[in-house]
C-alpha cells in the first residue's frame, strides 16, 4: 500500500469523527501556539535587554590614564595623564574595528544662569564623543569640529542641568557661566538616565575639549594634549575582546613601553555585565519555552489517548483489513499517519495561533515579541515528533492484533 | 483426479482456557478439489468455525499441516499469511463487515489497495465486480444506504475483486431473509460454476442443500463427508417469483 493511499485512508478516518479530531488537535494547537508565543516573548525580552545594554555601552571601551607612583605610593588610575588626544586619533586611524575614539577631559564646577546655579560634571569633548556614546542632541545643534578648532565658548546641556537651571523654558541660545566663563548654549542632550552604577548620566555639560583645556579646566593640562580618558566605540558586530588587545598593543607601542614595564593606562569594558544580563535573559527564554513544551507534551498525550480509543473502536475494521490482506505494517502506518496528520494539522493551526498571540501580546501588553523562523520550525517538527512518539504505541497495538480475534471483536 | 486446492492433514488447534485447554480441532484431514462447492456443518462448538479460520489463514494451527494451492501454509509468518489471504482467498461474513461511511466502490477496492494496485486500475476492477453482482448503479452508496442483501453483494464483490481461487463464506445468509438468502446462494453458485471453489459454513440444512459436498463436524472432528446433488438456487428463485406473481395476479 503506497503512502498516498495510506494518507487518504487516514484523512477519511479523521473526517468521520470531525469533532473528536478537532478536540484532539486542540491540545497540539495550544501546545505549538504556546511554544511559539512564549519563545517570541522570551526572544523579545532578550532583544530588549540587549538593546538596553547596547545603549549603556556594551561595545564601549574606556581607556583611563595610568597611575602615578610617588615615593612608593601608587596614586591610582587617572592620577597622571598618560594618554593623549593623539592616542585617540591613532586608535581610530589604525584599528578598523573602532567606530569612534573620543578623547575627553573631565572636571567639575559651578554652572550659573541668572540667580540660579548648579554644581555638575564638565566634560571637554570632541564631536566623536557624541558618536561614541550614541548620544543625540534633541534641541539645537551638536558641537562640531570648528567649535573645537576655535575653542569656542559653546555648551551642550545635559537634561538634568537644563531642567534645574531653566525649568520648562528653552535654554538654547541662552548664556551660562561655567566656572565663571560665559558659554552660549547651542543644544540640549537627549535623556540617558542612570548609568549601571546609579549615576545620573544627564547631570553633565559638554564643552569643546580645547575650550575646556584653555579656558575652563585649566591647570597643568593647558599646554599638553593629555586627556583623562578615551571613550572608544567598537563597530556593531566587532569583537570587543580582540579590539581591546589591539588597542593595548598600539598604546604600548606609542608609549614606548618595554615588555617588562606594566601598562601606563587602564582599559575597561562592560562585557561582563553584558554577559551576565544575556545569561539571565536566556534563562528566562528557556524557562518560557520549557513551560510551553509541557503543554505540547500534554497535547501529545491527548493524541495517544484518542488513538487508543480509536484502535479499540475500530478493532473489527482492523480485523477486516487484515482479512483482505493488510499486513502489520500497513495497519501500523495507517494509524501512525493518522496520529501524525492530527499533530501536523494541529501544528500548522498552532503556528497561526502563535503568530496571532505574539502579535496580540506585542499590541495590547506593549511587550516586544520576536517570532523566529527557528522557533516556528522547531515547534512544528516537535509537533510531528510528538505525533510519531505518541501515535506509535496505539498504532503498534493495532498492527499486532490477531486477525480472527479482531474480526470477532464486539 | 486434479490436485486438491485445500489439503489438510491431522489439523489440531488448541486454545488455552485458564488452567485447562480446549481442543477446538482435534485431528482433521481432508482434501478439497478446485471447483467444489462445500458446505461445512455442525452445532456450535463443533470446530467448524475454527476449521474455517485455519483454512482462511486467519489463524495458525497448533499442529498438523495445511497446503493451499500447493503452498505450505502452516508455518508462514503473519505478513506472508496476509499476502496469501489477499491473493488467494475472498471472505464473506455473516455481518457483511463493510467499512461504514465508505462507498460501495471503495469497499470493493480495499483488497486491491493492499495488493498495491494503482488507483485507476483499482476503480476499473472494482466497478466490473459491482456490475457482476448486479450493483452497477449503487457504487457511490454507503453501506447504511443499502439493504442487507445489497450489502452482502458488495461484500461478495469485495471477495471477488482480487480474482481469488477460494471464497470462504461464514454464515453468509445468517442475517438475511429467505428470498435474499436465495439471491446470495444463487450468486455463489454462479461464481462456483465459473470455477471458483466455495466453502460455506452454515447450520441451516436449507442452505447446505445448495452445496455439492457436505462436511459435518462434531467435537473437533470431521464425522461426515458426503456428496450432494445440489439444488439450483436461481431456479428456485425464478419459481418463487413466478408463483408470487401468480398469487398477486390471483389476488387481483
Amino acid at each position: 500500500m503506497n503512502f498516498l493511499a495510506t494518507l487518504k485512508v487516514a484523512l477519511a478516518a479523521l473526517r468521520v469523527n470531525k469533532l473528536r479530531s478537532a478536540l484532539t488537535m486542540l491540545g497540539i494547537i495550544i501546545g505549538v501556539g504556546a511554544v511559539i508565543t512564549m519563545v517570541a516573548v522570551g526572544a523579545g525580552a532578550q532583544a530588549r535587554v540587549e538593546d538596553q545594554i547596547k545603549s549603556l555601552g556594551s561595545n564601549l571601551i574606556i581607556i583611563l590614564s595610568g597611575n602615578f607612583t610617588s615615593g612608593g605610593v601608587r596614586m591610582g588610575s587617572g592620577s597622571q595623564l598618560t594618554i593623549t588626544e593623539d592616542d585617540a586619533y591613532a586608535l581610530a586611524r589604525e584599528i578598523p574595528a573602532i567606530q569612534a575614539a573620543a578623547p575627553n577631559l573631565r572636571g567639575n564646577g559651578q554652572v550659573v544662569f541668572g540667580n540660579s546655579n548648579w554644581a555638575t560634571q564638565i566634560y571637554g569633548i570632541t564631536p566623536e564623543y557624541l558618536e561614541a556614546r550614541q548620544w543625540d542632541v534633541v534641541a539645537g545643534e551638536a558641537i562640531n569640529p570648528s567649535h573645537v578648532d576655535s575653542a569656542a565658548k559653546v555648551v551642550l546641556m545635559g537634561q538634568t542641568v537644563a531642567r534645574t537651571l531653566f525649568g520648562d523654558s528653552d535654554p538654547v541660545g541662552e548664556t551660562v557661566r561655567i566656572r565663571r566663563v560665559p558659554h552660549t548654549i547651542i543644544g540640549v542632550l537627549d535623556r540617558k538616565g542612570q548609568s549601571m552604577i546609579g549615576q545620573d548620566q544627564d547631570d553633565v555639560v559638554l564643552i569643546p575639549i580645547s575650550t575646556a583645556r584653555k579656558r575652563v579646566l585649566g591647570g597643568t593640562q593647558v599646554k599638553s594634549r593629555n586627556v583623562q580618558n578615551i571613550t572608544v566605540r567598537v563597530r556593531d558586530g566587532g569583537d570587543v575582546g580582540a579590539t581591546e588587545q589591539e588597542m593595548r598593543a598600539l598604546l604600548r607601542q606609542r608609549h614606548k613601553l618595554q615588555p617588562s614595564q606594566e601598562d601606563d593606562f587602564f582599559i575597561r569594558n562592560l562585557s561582563e555585565v553584558l554577559a551576565a544580563q544575556e545569561a539571565s535573559s536566556k534563562i528566562l527564554a528557556l524557562l518560557l519555552a520549557a513551560v510551553a513544551s509541557v503543554s505540547l507534551m500534554v497535547g501529545g498525550i491527548g493524541i495517544m489517548n484518542i488513538m487508543l480509543v480509536s484502535v479499540t473502536e475500530r478493532t473489527r475494521e482492523i480485523g477486516l483489513r487484515m482479512a483482505v490482506g493488510a499486513r502489520g505494517r500497513d495497519i501500523l502506518m495507517q494509524f501512525l499517519v493518522e496520529a501524525v496528520t492530527l499533530a501536523l494539522i494541529g501544528g500548522l493551526i498552532g503556528i497561526a495561533l502563535g503568530a496571532c498571540a505574539s502579535f496580540a501580546v506585542g499590541y495590547f501588553a506593549g511587550w516586544r515579541t520576536e517570532m523566529s523562523v527557528t522557533a516556528v520550525l522547531l515547534a512544528f517538527s516537535f509537533a510531528a515528533a510528538v505525533g510519531v512518539f505518541f501515535g506509535f504505541y496505539p498504532a503498534r497495538t493495532a498492527s499486532r492484533l490477531v486477525p480472527i480475534e479482531a474480526l470477532r471483536h464486539e | 483426479m486434479p490436485a486438491p486446492l485445500i489439503s489438510v492433514r491431522d489439523l489440531v488447534k488448541v486454545y488455552p482456557l485458564g488452567e485447562t485447554e480446549v481442543r477446538a480441532l482435534n485431528g482433521v484431514s481432508i482434501d478439497i478439489i478446485e471447483g467444489e462447492f462445500v458446505a461445512v456443518m455442525g452445532p456450535s462448538g463443533s470446530g467448524k468455525s475454527t476449521f474455517m479460520n485455519l483454512v482462511g489463514c486467519l489463524d495458525t494451527p497448533t499442529a498438523g499441516s495445511y497446503w493451499l494451492a500447493g503452498e505450505d501454509i502452516a508455518h508462514l509468518e503473519r505478513d506472508a499469511l496476509a499476502g496469501i489471504r489477499n491473493r488467494l482467498i475472498g471472505f464473506v461474513f455473516q455481518q457483511f463487515n463493510l467499512l461504514p461511511r465508505t462507498s460501495a466502490l471503495e469497499n470493493v477496492e480495499l483488497p486491491l489497495l493492499y495488493a498495491g494496485v494503482p488507483a485507476a486500475e483499482r476503480h476499473a476492477r472494482a466497478q466490473a465486480k459491482l456490475v457482476q453482482v448486479g450493483l452497477a448503479s449503487r457504487e457511490h452508496h454507503h453501506p447504511a444506504q443499502l439493504s442487507g442483501g445489497q450489502q452482502q453483494r458488495v461484500a461478495i464483490a469485495r471477495a471477488l475483486v482480487n480474482d481469488p481461487k477460494l471464497i470462504l463464506a461464514d454464515e453468509p445468509t445468517g442475517a438475511l431473509d429467505s428470498v435474499t438468502s436465495l439471491e446470495v446462494m444463487a450468486l455463489l453458485q454462479q461464481l462456483n460454476r465459473g470455477g471458483i471453489t466455495v466453502v460455506v459454513v452454515t447450520h441451516e440444512q436449507d442452505i447446505a442443500a445448495f452445496a455439492s459436498r457436505l462436511l459435518a463436524f462434531r467435537d473437533g472432528k470431521l464425522i461426515g463427508d458426503v456428496q450432494n446433488a445440489p439444488r439450483d438456487a436461481a431456479a428456485m428463485l425464478a419459481a418463487q417469483r413466478s408463483s408470487s406473481h401468480q398469487a398477486a395476479v390471483a389476488a387481483a
